[in-house]
Order: structure tokens, then C-alpha cells, then sequence
């Protein structure tokens, strides 16, 4: 993968659920390693509720000199389980590649869905967000499994990212994060 | 040492306006603006930088409040981009003819209607003729090295000139990306304070932007014409002291492979890194392809442009903006006229595209490199290209 260019993630949220801030997040943690990372939200108007956007780029060797939105994602990721049905998440997702999902599911629910030819990773991020958060804004829930699924960084590189973004906040969302770390499940490992 | 840092480009930019010790911020927080202003806004509500932040009701008055900061001595910042900076399009010219040093970052937008908040240069293009120096950049770091440099370059008394930076909206603007951010000492090192020669001051009353009959008026311009174009030695010296302070060097044209290509494309801000790929995959393929780009738009850097294309055979331009019912693309039309001149001069093929934030990907430059190679052969009856229109 990274020979022909660098890792690209797109995430699916709605408007306000923090899609762009994940994405962010990602990205600065990527940076701090030595990478070369981008991060940004599908590109026009913010409405809250629609369903929207972002994008991560990883390299770690050169710099990033593409621009446009990502479309053959190696990665996606849906924090909204409701997406699922209405929009078209694994358009472009090139053979073999990643999805992580929020779901109450089971790994045959989303199989139903899709292709088995994808990666699959799942996590009950809404019920870990309520719980920790206590209200259901998963954004850095769906952190931790992107990054247990995928290991495109440190976990510890997100700490410093989190901090700064969340001020008192960060801890909870540390722990929400920690937590889907250690609960997301992929497929095929156990 | 510089930071490293992963940063949205708008929050980066607020960053060095901040490191340049500005004093004067005055800006219209409203769509389409960007994250410049409101980060610039946060840190001086935070106590982290002492400047007057003038919020005002539009973007002509953000101007207009600039140009009196300007004329105090205060160093003076604002942003804009897409309709606001249409909106502060009389106040521009205002600007320059009374030789006031404002820097202002445009995130370039595109204009209504239909409405449209994505990415083009028509807004760049429509201020051309405004008297204000115009740089490009391509990417974020660009984009901060060169709104550092701008302050230095419009504040030099032998310049005097406000200086617009362009950086594409969305595409730049609002990306998260590694930026360098210098440390306070080395930004105190490059950049020395704000020397205006005639702050406007009680004790010393002067008269500015006064009433200019037909008896000064030419002269007036002539002037400003005169100071416009000399303002590109100083802009050159300013890059060449930056690069010597931060090790990254910025030309009035930019090169990438052009070394014994026959075929250029010329292209302006951030689409260059996509067409970078492209020119990569065509080299790979034994074509001698090569890109171009302007970086100093105003004053157009007649001699360097002329010198990087005069061995060439074929020049391919990409207009991101129209001049409706013109000679098609405002770049195009103006390398036309600065090369009609010239003994040895290539073919010119002008393509417009990437229109609103259409993207344009690498197989699209290709396609736009291969269109261009055939028609420079067989020649047509268009003014110009349009790259990728459905009809």
C-alpha cells in the first residue's frame, strides 16, 4: 500500500457528530510520529444532521501532494450505524480493504449488507459513548477502533491531539477511546 | 527550531500573523471567511496577542478600516476570500494608490452566482488590475512562509504596497497538514518593525488619498505603476533572505522539471501538486513534459517567465477563472500578450477548468496535457479549451 501512495481513510458521519475533528485528530497524531498526514472535511456548506465526510491521508515517507477528497479509500470508517442503509459507504473501497463500523450488530449483520471481500472491524461505540461521555458523540470512540483495526498510529500519539482539542474533556474522551481500543473487534482476530 | 506542527492551514496562518506581532486586525466574520480571522480573534481575546481586533459589518469596511490602521503605522492584517473580497473591490485600489503596507490572506472562492463557496481564481483574477502585489501559494507551509514574507515585502519603504497571499479556499485552507512554525526569535530576526514614513499624526498633519484633478492624476498613476513594478526587486531580495533564514527558497516562476522538456503546463496554486504526479508518471513514460507555475502574478515577472519558456515548443495554460465573451483565460491572455513579442516563442494552448472546486485528478491533467499536444499540431478554431464541460 504505501509504495503506491499513501493510506487513505474517508469517514462517515453526520454533520455535528465530530467527523472532522476525528479526522483531525488522526492526522496531527500521524504528524507527531514523523509522518506526513492531511485531514479534511468533505468541502462545502456544514449542515447538521446530513450525512457528511472527512478525510485522512497517511504517508510515511513523503509528503502529500493530492488534494482532492478521497474516493478509493483503503479505510473507511461510519460512526453513524443509520448510514448503513442510505449512503453508499463502501463506494470506491478498493478489494481487501477496511471497514470499521459502529453497530449493536454482530460481524454477519453488516456481512449481509456488503461484500464479504472487506476487513471488518465492530464496535458498540454509541453504548461505550453513553456510558463514558453520556451522550452518544462517538467520534473518539470510533478512534480507538480505527486504530486497533488498522494500527495507522500510536494509540499514545493521540493523547497530546486529544488534550489540546478537549482541554477538562480530553480525559473522557481518552477513556472512550482507551475502552473501544480494547473492546472493537476485527474480523478473523479472535 | 522551527515546530513541526499538525495544523488546519487557516489556524497556521492566524499563528504567524500572531508571530509577526500585528497590531491591527479588522475582518468580517461571516461566510465565506475561514479560520484565519476567528483564530486571530481567540488570541487576542486570550490575552496572547496584543492587537486591535476591529470586527466591522462588512468586508468593505474591513478594508476601509485597514487603510486607516495602515496609515497610523500599525502593522495591519485582514483575510477574505470569494465575494467578500468582491465586496472590498473599491476599497482595494484605495489601498495601493495611497502606498499602504496591509497584507491580507484570500482564501480563493468562486463567484455567484450560482452560488458557490468552492475553490477557483475567478476572485484573484478580478482584482489584477487593483495595484496590489499578488502571490500565489500551493500548499500550507507556502501559504505561512509567504504571509510572513508579504509583511516585510509591503512594509519596505522602498515598496510601500499591500500585498494579497492567494491560497486556494477548502483545498488549502481547510486542511489539516504538517506545518513549520518558526520560533518568535527567528520571526523577530526576519521581519523588522513596521517603519511607515509618514504615520499620520497630529502634530505633523498630512494630507492623504486628496483630490487628484487631471492636472496630477496621470503622474499619480505613473507613479504607482513605476513603484509596482520595482517592488519585484525587493520582493525577490525578501524570498532570498527568507530562504538564507529558513532554508525554503519561492521564485516568480516556479520550475518543476522543466530541464529539456518541450511541453509545459502552466498552472497556478494547489492543483500544481496534482499535476506534479502527472508530469512524474508522463516523465516515467519518456515524454519531456514539464510544469510551470506562477508565483508572482503581480508584478508579472515578465523576464523570468520569458526566460523559463524560451526554449520550449509547446506551453499549456490552465485558467481556473473565464473572461466572458475574452480571449478566454485571464492567465492565458496575459502570457499570450507577454510572449507575442518574442523571436522564439511557443505554441499556446489555453485550457480553463477546475471551475467552483471541480476537482481536476492526474488522469485529468493528462488528458489535459495530451489535448494540449494535439491541438498545439493541428491548431483550432477556440479561443480557448474547456476541460471537462458536460453538454
Amino acid at each position: 500500500m504505501e509504495d503506491s501512495g499513501p493510506i487513505e481513510i474517508r469517514i462517515h458521519g453526520r454533520g455535528g457528530q465530530g467527523s472532522v475533528t476525528s479526522a483531525g485528530l488522526v492526522a496531527q497524531a500521524a504528524i507527531s510520529e514523523d509522518k506526513y498526514a492531511q485531514a479534511f472535511p468533505s468541502f462545502g456548506p456544514e449542515r447538521r444532521g446530513a450525512p457528511v465526510q472527512a478525510f485522512i491521508r497517511i504517508d510515511n515517507h513523503k509528503p502529500i501532494r493530492v488534494r482532492a477528497g478521497v474516493t478509493k479509500p483503503d479505510i473507511v470508517v461510519v460512526l453513524d450505524p443509520s448510514l448503513l442503509d442510505i449512503v453508499d459507504i463502501t463506494s470506491g473501497l478498493k478489494e481487501g480493504g477496511l471497514m470499521v463500523v459502529n453497530t449493536k450488530g454482530s460481524f454477519k449483520d453488516i456481512e449481509e449488507k456488503f461484500d464479504a471481500k472487506y476487513k471488518l472491524a465492530i464496535i458498540d461505540a454509541t453504548s461505550i459513548a453513553r456510558e463514558l461521555l453520556g451522550r452518544p458523540i462517538v467520534n473518539t470512540t470510533m478512534i480507538g477502533a480505527l486504530v486497533k483495526a488498522s494500527g495507522i498510529v500510536k494509540l499514545e500519539s493521540l493523547f497530546q491531539p486529544l488534550e489540546k482539542r478537549f482541554g477538562r474533556l480530553a480525559e473522557k474522551n481518552k477513556k472512550v477511546m482507551l475502552k473501544s481500543y480494547t473492546e472493537t473487534r476485527v474480523k478473523g482476530e479472535g | 527550531m522551527a515546530q513541526r506542527v499538525g495544523m488546519e492551514v487557516s489556524v497556521a496562518i492566524g499563528e504567524i500573523v500572531k508571530l509577526a506581532n500585528t497590531d491591527v486586525v479588522s475582518a468580517y466574520p461571516i461566510t465565506p471567511q475561514t479560520h484565519i480571522v476567528e483564530h486571530l480573534a481567540e488570541l487576542v481575546a486570550d490575552g496572547e496577542l496584543d492587537a486591535e481586533y476591529i470586527p466591522v459589518e462588512s468586508e468593505h469596511s474591513a478594508m476601509s478600516a485597514c487603510l486607516g490602521s495602515a496609515a497610523t503605522g500599525a502593522r495591519t492584517f485582514t483575510a477574505t476570500a470569494g465575494q467578500g473580497l468582491e465586496l472590498m473591490h473599491e476599497v482595494l485600489y484605495v489601498a495601493s494608490s495611497m502606498r499602504l503596507p496591509i497584507v491580507m490572506t484570500v482564501a480563493n472562492r468562486a463567484l455567484s452566482s450560482p452560488l458557490s463557496v468552492w475553490s477557483d481564481h475567478s476572485d484573484a483574477m478580478a482584482c489584477r488590475d487593483t495595484g496590489w502585489i499578488q502571490i500565489f501559494v500551493e500548499n500550507g507551509q507556502e501559504a505561512v512562509d509567504n504571509t510572513l514574507c508579504a509583511f516585510r515585502i509591503a512594509e519596505d519603504n522602498n515598496v510601500l504596497l499591500p500585498v494579497m497571499i492567494h491560497l486556494d479556499g477548502f483545498h488549502v485552507s481547510h486542511v489539516i497538514e504538517p506545518i513549520l512554525l518558526p520560533e518568535q526569535s527567528q520571526v523577530d530576526a526576519f521581519l523588522p518593525k513596521n517603519n511607515y514614513p509618514l504615520p499620520l499624526d497630529t502634530d505633523k498633519p498630512v494630507a492623504m488619498g486628496d483630490f487628484g484633478p487631471p492636472v496630477i492624476y496621470t503622474e499619480a498613476k505613473w507613479a504607482q505603476e513605476v513603484n509596482l513594478r520595482k517592488s519585484k526587486e525587493t520582493i525577490l531580495k525578501v524570498w532570498q533572505e527568507f530562504g538564507k533564514s529558513f532554508s525554503r527558497y519561492y521564485k516568480p516562476v516556479e520550475c518543476y522539471r522543466c530541464e529539456d522538456a518541450d511541453t509545459l503546463l502552466l498552472t497556478m496554486g494547489s492543483y500544481s501538486e496534482t499535476a506534479m504526479t502527472t508530469i512524474d508518471k508522463m516523465r516515467g513514460e519518456g515524454k519531456k513534459i514539464g510544469l510551470i507555475r506562477i508565483r508572482l502574478w503581480r508584478p508579472f515577472p515578465f523576464e523570468e517567465f520569458r526566460q523559463a519558456v524560451k526554449d520550449i515548443k509547446t506551453l499549456i495554460v490552465l485558467d481556473r477563472a473565464i473572461s466572458f465573451g475574452g480571449p478566454g483565460g485571464p492567465v492565458c491572455s496575459e502570457i499570450r500578450s507577454a510572449l507575442y513579442s518574442q523571436n522564439n516563442r511557443p505554441e499556446i494552448v489555453s485550457f480553463i477548468g477546475g471551475l467552483g472546486g471541480r476537482d481536476i485528478t492526474v488522469a485529468g491533467f493528462e488528458e489535459i496535457i495530451n489535448s494540449g499536444m494535439e491541438i498545439a499540431e493541428t491548431g483550432s478554431d477556440n479561443e480557448f479549451e474547456i476541460f471537462g464541460v458536460r453538454e
